[in-house]
């Protein structure tokens, strides 16, 4: 069994539609001590299901537990640990309208997004990338002094 | 059924389940329950001094029965003080439907009187809960409980029910099944799985069976003792598997774990192929994890999957009921060789007899294991045993000649002193015809010392066999043996007189110091139809052995003086 230590993981989730199902699922995280490094949640369409995707980190050994005592909580459907995925993740940030709006308009289009609002003293931008290049972009945007970078956590579908 | 009330409803679906016998206290937010509890000839009430022996009972009255068990208690405290019990019955995955009452929906987050996040609470030591949103889905709610409780690998489920619910009137239709598209207990092994494990088997030259509490759960011993006697593999229990083998099986080593016998720990550290059958590796069994069943190849049966391959890796895994794996395994051992396995039996009773289950007696003062293999003599298969927590326990899982499961009821996960009282009544409820003897300590009477009173009031007669060392024992042991001798804390010189505690509640109080006494307290107690305490003074500093030393290697064990020398 292999135990590389803190490689990242990603899993998806698919839960039953009721309202404590989340915190089950935190709570199982949170008693084991075990660290979610993002999480999202959302309705899937035409059923009562939900998908949650988690990312997180740790030896593979972990993952299996954490897999199977996901799977053991009553309202969960499946659990999926992803290999072969497409991994994307959305973030809005809002720069002062005083910077290069042009940088930031062609920036922000590098990374799969554009300006998306414009106000008298703010720009607020979207992209949506890899987890690897939303941590870029973030970084290219720290010159442009951007006031608030609000992070949307990852979403994932196996390939 | 027609139209009714929540409160009905309630009351209509445990009578639904089959359920003869209900543990609880009434309180505010459960009082329209309790109205109907009233009203009702379905079950009969219990009504305890505590919540939490409320919980524990309907946890013997399961372990005792394989039945779900059932408590009812009111919001807020009264449901806090169940959680122990929530949690006692989810370490040992006991099925028990847990009912607490629950402040209006409209007073739900207001921080209302006896008011508390009953599901957030409970959560991670119930297999499951439910806090009840409509009338509408209390009967489906209700028929879950019960299913999720008994199914799989079993555990608690709370069904927290706000009031204004249990007032409300509606039609009330209990489902015959119940359809829960997340969840589908594994119970069929795989095929391919079970062919491998059995072919393990038959290479193996030192197999060992090492038995579990899920044996027990998925009342699976005959299929286990035949599994034994086809194959001639020697067997080890786990403290939760005491009695599946039956005591006078010669295939059955004895405990293993941190208080098991020379032979049950040499045989695991020497074994070249561990057969788990509903166990779980817990860390009371392996001691150091890196030393355990070091040579072994393991096959690994557990209905729940995250159990196997928690701890220890596995190489033949099998999810599924011990029941049915073992019947599809056992054909395919029709040809096994047992004289295989003859060298490996006869160094393992070669062990047995150079360091067997033993201890010291005395002529001056009762030695605790005396008077646990002197009941044994006296009751042995015609009683039911169950348990507090602490050296009383060990010595009663080691010496009592226990001869099938569900003779031996205690709580071994959590370890949850002051279980063994409430637990009896649970038991006694269950088979009135046995006799129920409470093996218990000085320490964890006091503990749930109250259901003396429900005891005396329903006339459930157990015996409380308090082997009284005027110690936190188990405790003083450690204190002993791994901090100088300093008794911090541990000292229980001031007591109550236990017999005069006894009849001020309605029972019988016997002091025992002698022998004598002994057998003339027992004999007593058994023909009277009262609650008894049976004070049975013993020796201050008696020692739990043998015994691995937490975190130690099973085969390091501390022996007790009689050993006939080394191995």
């Amino acid at each position: 069994m292999k135990t590389n230590v803190n490689e990242r993981r990603v899993i998806s989730v698919i839960v039953m539609n009721e309202s404590s199902v989340l915190s089950r699922i935190t709570s199982l995280f949170a008693a084991r001590g075990y660290n979610i490094e993002s999480l999202t949640v959302a309705p899937i369409p035409d059923s009562d299901m939900s998908h949650i995707t988690i990312a997180t980190k740790g030896s593979s050994r972990l993952m299996e537990q954490v897999t199977k005592q996901l799977h053991k909580l009553i309202p969960v459907y499946k659990v999926i640990e992803h290999e072969e995925m497409v991994e994307k993740e959305m973030v809005l940030a809002k720069f002062p309208i005083a910077e290069n709006l042009a940088d930031i308009s062609v920036l922000s289009a590098a990374y799969n997004g554009g300006v998306v609002n414009v106000g008298t003293e703010m720009i607020i931008v979207m992209v949506a990338d890899e987890p690897k290049r939303v941590k870029h972009f973030i970084e290219a945007a720290q010159r442009y002094n951007p006031c608030e970078i609000v992070r949307g956590g990852v979403v994932a579908i196996e390939r | 059924m027609g139209q009714m009330s929540g409160a009905q409803m309630v009351c209509e679906a445990i009578i639904a389940e089959g359920v003869t016998t209900v543990f609880g206290y009434p309180g505010g937010a459960i009082m329209h329950v309790y109205d109907e509890i009233y009203k009702q000839e379905g079950f009969e009430h219990i009504l305890n001094r505590h919540e939490q022996a409320s919980v524990h009972a309907a946890d013997g009255y399961a372990r005792a029965t394989g039945e779900v068990g059932v408590a009812m208690v009111t919001s807020g405290p009264g449901f806090t003080n169940a959680v122990t019990g929530l949690a006692t019955a989810y370490m040992d995955s006991i099925p028990l439907v847990v009912i607490s009452g629950q402040v209006p929906l409209s007073l739900i987050g207001t921080d209302g009187f006896q008011e508390i996040d009953a599901v957030g609470i409970s959560r991670p030591c119930t297999k499951h809960n439910f806090l009840v949103r409509t009338l509408e889905e209390l009967p489906r709610v209700l028929k879950e409980a019960f299913y999720i409780a008994r199914s799989g690998r079993p555990g608690p489920v709370l069904v927290d029910v706000p009031k204004d619910i249990t007032v409300d009137i509606g039609e009330f239709i209990y489902p015959d099944s119940v359809d829960i598209p997340t969840y589908k207990p594994t119970y069929k092994g795989n095929k391919k799985q079970i062919e491998k494990a059995v072919e393990a088997i038959k290479s193996a030259k030192k197999p060992l069976l090492y038995i579990g509490g899920g044996v027990v759960l998925s009342n699976a011993y005959e299929l286990v003792r035949e599994l034994a006697e086809k194959t001639q593999i020697p067997a080890v229990e786990t403290l939760m598997a005491r009695g599946v083998m039956g005591a006078k099986n010669p295939l059955l080593l004895g405990m293993l774990g941190m208080h098991g016998n020379y032979s049950s720990n040499m045989a695991m550290s020497e074994t070249d192929l561990v057969i788990s059958l509903g166990a779980r590796f817990d860390d009371r069994v392996t001691g150091k994890l890196s030393e355990f069943a070091k040579y072994a190849d393991i096959i690994h049966v557990d209905i729940d999957a995250a159990n196997i391959g928690k701890l220890v890796d596995v190489d033949y895994p099998i999810v599924g009921d011990i029941t049915e794996v073992l019947q599809a395994m056992l054909p395919q051992l029709d040809d096994v060789d047992t004289d295989r396995y003859e060298a490996w039996r006869n160094i393992l009773n070669r062990y047995d007899e150079l360091h067997p289950q033993s201890y010291v007696d005395s002529d001056e003062v009762i030695k605790p294991q005396w008077a646990i293999e002197r009941i044994g003599e006296l009751i042995g298969e015609d009683a039911i045993i169950t348990s507090d927590v602490g050296q009383h326990q060990m010595w009663a899982a080691q010496h009592y000649p226990f001869d099938r499961p569900r003779q031996w009821i205690n709580s071994g996960g959590l370890g949850t002193m002051g279980f063994g009282f409430p637990a009896a009544l649970g038991v006694k409820r269950a088979f009135p015809e046995k006799t129920v003897v409470n093996v218990t300590g000085d320490g964890s009477i006091l503990m749930n010392m109250q259901e003396l009173v429900t005891a005396a009031e329903y006339k459930i007669p157990v015996i409380n066999m308090i082997l009284n060392n005027h110690f936190l024992g188990m405790v003083r042991q450690w204190q002993t043996f791994f901090y100088e001798k300093r008794y911090s804390e541990t000292d229980l010189s001031f007591q109550p007189n236990f017999k005069a505690l006894a009849e001020a509640c309605g029972g019988i109080g016997y002091d025992v110091t002698t022998k004598a006494e002994f057998d003339a307290a027992i004999k007593d107690a058994i023909k009277q139809d009262k609650v008894c305490f049976m004070n049975v003074q013993t020796n201050r500093f008696e020692d739990v052995l043998p015994m691995v030393p937490s975190g130690g290697a099973l085969f390091n064990m501390m022996l007790p003086q009689t050993t006939k020398g080394d191995a």
